[in-house]
């Protein structure tokens, strides 16, 4: 256990380091989620295809390949940045493909009667998806979309391990193979730092599902 | 959101004075050889209707005859391929801000209410002119409370709909449909989807409106409405319009034999 008394400020900022990795990451694939999740349900054709296709091509890669594309890919056609930016883009487009899945499946869970009376009293498609749509979708899409965003906490160990440093699981890299301390006592306390964001992730997740419950 | 042209209080109808409905004849809603399929099935044949302002319409048929698909035209739930539709002399625009407007002056009632489920009573009926007409939340708030007292809902506006009976929330359909202020009204079988003890109090609403001068298009086989509140009776069956007349003339002396054979079946029960 000394390993982790020892490295415990080390930890410490890993660990924040990954939980701003994961907050960015859970705000922007939200938001991009979502945005994808309205072209798959837009009345225009191409951004029907546009969004199919996004899902489509990301949602069947491996998370490192997407990771791959933009950390070396993207340079060769003139777009740079540091891996930080890199990492953290590909988590939030890696992620965004599921999250939008999971909303549609809570957009495609509200009846379509609700669409067809928004429009009646001249809602436009945008409105009737603000207002009446997606705030019902949200409800049944928690657990499904909670799911995804847990899933994207773990894997944004694979965006550390990818260069971006400094995060947990870079951390506990660094103290087994560059200063030698035995891997088992030092991945404990990585695992730890990682339940330590998604166990209250999951909490909250459980509070919010309960709370539109009962507010239906 | 309040540069909207709607300071000037909107037009109550439960103000107009009620009087026997007389029809004017300035067409307010005009189809003219409107076709419609789905896939190879020809839904809508040639449909020729004009509908005059202060006029109500029920339109009667057979299921699967066409009666929904055209309501669902007539406010553009529905595309069709070929005709037009005119509503006060404005063809039916394709999708985007400009049929919003436009569906804003239809009103539409349907068979599962559709109340927004999310949304309290009272949210349900201001959603729109909050939203679409720009009305502030005080004035629409007063106006929603005024529509769901006059469609017989009182102290209800705070719950949701799930918390109410078939009939209450047919009822706030209503109300949330009026308060658009809408040119016409468009009912797709308003009371088929209620138990037997809850018609007669959605009946009585849209009768009230009849008298108020409101235009109607309703689907329905409730034959004493059509006797009480319409002026004209249209017959659909396989999507052909087959029959027009009076209530009267309609019912007691069908003149085509599907008409014939179509009232003798909902007749004897
Ligand atoms: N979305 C749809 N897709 C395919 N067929 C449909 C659709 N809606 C209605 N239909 C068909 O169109 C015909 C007319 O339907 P509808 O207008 O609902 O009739 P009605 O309201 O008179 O019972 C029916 O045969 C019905 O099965
Ligand atoms: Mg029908």
């Amino acid at each position: 256990m000394d390993a982790i008394t020892q490295n415990l400020d080390l930890f410490w900022s890993g660990f924040l380091r990954s939980l701003t990795i994961c907050l960015w990451g859970a705000v922007g694939s939200l938001i991009l989620g979502t945005i994808i999740a309205t072209c798959r349900v837009a009345p225009v054709a191409p951004l029907r295809t546009f969004g199919t296709a996004w899902v489509t091509v990301i949602r069947n890669c491996p998370l490192t390949v997407v990771l791959v594309m933009f950390a070396f890919g993207l340079p060769e056609i003139g777009i740079n940045a540091d891996f930080y930016t890199f990492g953290l883009a590909g988590l939030i487009i890696y992620t965004s493909a599921f999250v939008c899945e999971g909303l549609r499946a809570g957009i495609n869970s509200v009846s379509a009667g609700q669409a067809e009376a928004a429009r009646a009293i001249g809602l436009t498609f945008t409105q009737s998806l603000t207002q009446i749509v997606l705030p019902q979708a949200f409800r049944t899409s928690i657990p499904p979309v909670g799911s995804v965003i847990i899933a994207m906490i773990k894997n944004s160990a694979v965006v550390g391990a990818f260069g971006v440093g400094r995060d947990l699981f870079s951390v506990g890299e660094s103290l087994t193979s560059a200063q030698g301390y035995a891997a088992l006592p030092v991945l404990t306390g990585v695992a730890i730092g990682y339940l330590m964001m998604t166990l209250p992730a999951g909490l909250g997740l459980g509070a919010l599902e309960r709370r539109v419950a009962i507010a239906r | 959101m309040t540069d909207a042209p709607t300071d000037t209080n909107p037009t109550d109808s439960a103000a107009r004075t009620p009087e026997p409905a007389a029809p004017t004849h300035r067409p307010l809603v005009v189809l003219e050889k409107v076709n419609k399929h789905f896939g190879d099935l020809h839904v809508l044949k040639d449909i020729d209707l004009t509908i005059g302002e202060g006029e109500v319409v029920v339109v009667i048929g057979p299921s699967g005859s066409g009666k929904s698909t055209l309501c669902r035209a007539i406010n553009r739930l529905e595309t069709f391929e070929s005709g037009t539709i005119q509503i006060d002399g404005v063809s039916l625009p394709d999708e985007g801000k400009e049929l919003a407007k436009l569906r804003a002056d239809v009103g539409m009632v349907f068979q599962s209410f559709n109340l927004f489920a999310h949304k309290t009573i009272r949210e349900n009926v201001t959603l729109g002119p909050i939203k679409v007409r720009g009305l502030d939340k005080d004035k629409a708030n007063e106006r929603a409370d005024q529509l769901l007292k006059r469609v017989g809902i009182t102290e209800q506006a705070d719950k949701y709909p799930a918390q109410l009976s078939g009939g209450q929330q047919q009822r706030v359909a209503i109300a949330r449909a009026l308060a658009m202020d809408p040119k016409v009204m468009l009912f797709d079988e308003p009371t088929s989807a209620l138990d037997p003890e809850m018609i007669n109090e959605v009946l009585d609403v849209m009768t009230g409106l009849a008298k108020d001068g409101m235009t109607m298009i309703v689907v329905t086989h409730e034959m004493g409405f059509a006797r009480r509140a319409a002026n004209r009776v249209v017959f659909m069956s396989e999507g052909r319009i087959v029959e027009e007349n009076t209530p009267q003339e309609f019912f007691t002396n069908p003149k085509s034999s599907r008409a014939k054979d179509f009232l003798s079946k909902i007749l004897t029960h």
